[in-house]
């Protein structure tokens, strides 16, 4: 049997990586910025969710993938930190974003929409469960797909899920059977904050031993130990690309540790954020926290 | 109808390279010749359903047309909110094929029987249920199903049509034409409503020697797809001149056919002056629920008054 196991090897960057980190610094703090007057204006809650997957999503549409490749946030109650990005890309109009959950007759509802009319969603999420299946559907289109056969092209699926979505049973059929038919254009991103609906994870439905299991199903996983780190994803993805063998023969997983509420000191690894709406005083401090970053981040970088 | 389905699919997919065919592992003895035929676009999920809609969104989403096989509880209910969301709402072109609905897997059990599919399915947005009547029927149906290109379920069973019956060109509600003997304006007259392979019932007992002495004349429609959208000039006017409707299903009364025409006939009824939903007789027999003994298809249908001899019973006592 093939032997699973990958370490994230200490690697020096690729030089596009490196020239785009300042880019995607830049991109963070904006998206950040939106993303918390989105939640300030709407009055609405799962900013923690939101803030705990933005660095990946910034990271997989800035960096990671192509044009012609997927995503599927099955957490879709993240879906503030994706419309955050989708308006930074030019997909969401800023009249658009302005409507975002307390304007009757959005097209931004509090999880990504199901009617196919937002560029970059193509399905809309929202129950837990069903993101993995998904991806797995539109990974498998492209061995069928005539234009692909011919050009021998292959579009990578990127999925994200939560502890909630490992929670559902559907998962690990979609983990099954990604893994017996060899899916090797599916990289599948589990966003692991320790925290879910009414608890933490290892408390509610211990997932303890995730890698473990993971690679029990024969699948290709590495763990970023900072998951709100660009050079910890980066390292990741690098790591899962660098063996070849592991290219071709199957699904690629990166178990991200990430923090709930990243970025926000308040906010941070506290259940209670997955529900909160912000006052004023307390988005004040969020914006305060993120500038202080932002300038933290330059001086390291000059 | 699997045989015949399956030599259809055979035949169209052999063609059309974008189907693809995914069964949650049954097929023995009836899936062999698309495996075959389909090579890697035949996949087995495994006993695995949720997966196996989702899979399929996906798929169609990029243009592809999953076919999702199983016997038809399985297909329908495990996975429903996959249907509902994935499928449905975001309007992909996913057909589930649901075999053996109803009572037709008898002595399986009620495991295996779907009684309220058509209720589940049929409510659902973008969805169109198909129920071929006989065994002949299954290929124009599949094909009319696969000329839609939205989220569709067929619903398979068993029953071989009389020889002297022409198939009907394809509706949601279509008049079987069968030949009235001596007819006349003092005959009797029933309009008989059956749902897809209760019809052949239907069609059994007008062969049958006392309805001929009875001389009744029965205008049989049967029901081919919901949700039934529209009520067809002839069944209009032979509900009018008939006074009588008798509706059959092997389905549970909610969300099914009866239902579905009362609501299409009292519309008719407020925008017509020539006709009164009031004055029209009905009477209706469904599957009236999971029994707590079991046997084959046709014990289960003798249960629920929908054999040939209720039928006839009941027809000669309207």
């Amino acid at each position: 049997m093939h032997i699973n196991i990958l370490r994230v090897k200490n690697v020096n960057f690729d030089s596009s990586y490196s020239t785009n980190l300042n880019y995607l610094q830049e991109i963070k703090f904006e998206t950040l910025k939106t993303l918390l007057q989105l939640h300030r204006s709407a009055n609405s809650g799962h900013i923690g969710s939101s803030l705990s997957c933005l660095d990946i999503l910034i990271y997989l549409f800035f960096q990671e993938m192509q044009k012609e490749d997927k995503l599927v946030l099955s957490k879709g109650h993240a879906a503030s930190a994706l419309y955050s990005i989708l308006f930074k890309r030019g997909d969401i109009s800023q009249d658009t974003l302005n409507s975002y959950y307390n304007k009757n007759g959005t097209l931004l509802s509090a999880h990504p929409p199901c009617n196919g009319m937002l560029q970059g969603v193509t399905f809309g999420t929202g129950s837990l469960g069903h993101g993995l299946s998904l991806a797995i559907g539109m990974a498998l289109a492209n061995r069928f797909k005539k234009e692909n056969k011919k050009e021998n092209k292959k579009n990578n699926v990127y999925v994200i899920l939560s502890e909630g979505d490992l929670n559902e049973g559907q998962t690990w059929e979609g983990l099954l059977f990604a893994a017996h038919h060899s899916l090797n254009n599916l990289f599948i991103i589990i966003d692991n904050n320790n925290l879910q609906g009414f608890g933490r994870s290892n408390e509610v439905l211990n997932l303890e031993s995730l890698q473990a299991k993971l690679l029990s199903f024969n699948l290709n996983v590495v763990t970023a130990e900072n998951g709100n780190d660009f050079d910890s994803i980066h390292s990741s993805f690098l790591s899962l690309k660098m063996d070849k063998m592991m290219d071709k023969i199957g699904p690629k997983c990166i178990i991200a540790k990430t923090t709930k509420g990243a970025g926000i000191s308040y906010m941070e690894n506290r259940l209670e954020w997955h529900y909160l709406p912000m006052n004023e005083e307390q988005y004040k401090q969020a914006l305060k926290e993120i500038k202080e970053i932002k300038e933290i981040k330059e001086i390291e970088r000059s | 109808m699997r045989k015949e389905f399956c030599e259809t699919i055979e035949r169209i997919a052999g063609e059309n390279k974008e189907i693809l065919f995914l069964t949650g592992d049954l097929g023995f003895m009836a899936l062999e010749g698309i495996r075959d035929k389909l090579n890697e676009r035949f996949i087995n999920m495994g006993v695995a359903e949720q997966n196996m809609i989702s899979v399929a969104a996906g798929l169609a989403s990029q243009g592809l047309i999953p076919l999702c096989y199983s016997i038809a509880p399985f297909v329908v209910y495990r996975p429903l909110e996959q249907i509902r969301l994935d499928v449905c709402l975001h309007n992909m072109n996913v057909k589930i094929i649901g075999n053996g609905g109803g009572y037709g897997y008898g002595i399986m059990g009620a495991t295996h029987h779907a009684l309220e599919d058509l209720a589940m399915l049929s409510s659902l947005q973008n969805m169109r249920c198909f129920i071929p009547f006989c065994n002949e029927d299954v290929s124009l149906v599949v094909e009319e199903m696969l000329k839609y290109k939205g989220p569709s379920y067929l619903r398979l069973g068993f029953a071989n049509k009389p020889k002297e019956i022409s198939l009907p060109p394809y509706s949601a509600l279509r008049r079987i034409d069968i030949e009235n003997e001596n007819e006349n304006s003092d005959k009797k007259r029933v309009t008989v409503v059956a749902l897809g392979p209760i019809t052949i019932n239907v069609l059994n007992v007008i062969a049958d020697a006392i309805i001929k002495k009875e001389k009744l004349q029965i205008d049989l429609f049967a029901v081919s797809e919901m949700p039934i959208f529209e009520l067809s000039t002839d069944f209009l006017e032979s509900l009018k001149s008939s006074g009588r409707l008798m509706i059959l299903e092997e389905h549970v009364a909610r969300g099914g056919v009866a239902e579905n025409l009362a609501l299409l006939l009292m519309k008719e009824s407020r925008f017509r002056v020539d006709f009164d939903f009031h004055s029209i007789k009905m009477k209706h027999f469904c599957a009236q629920g999971y029994q707590e003994l079991y046997g084959d298809q046709k014990y289960h249908q003798r249960l629920n008054q929908l054999d040939p001899d209720s039928i006839a019973k009941n027809i000669l006592l309207f």
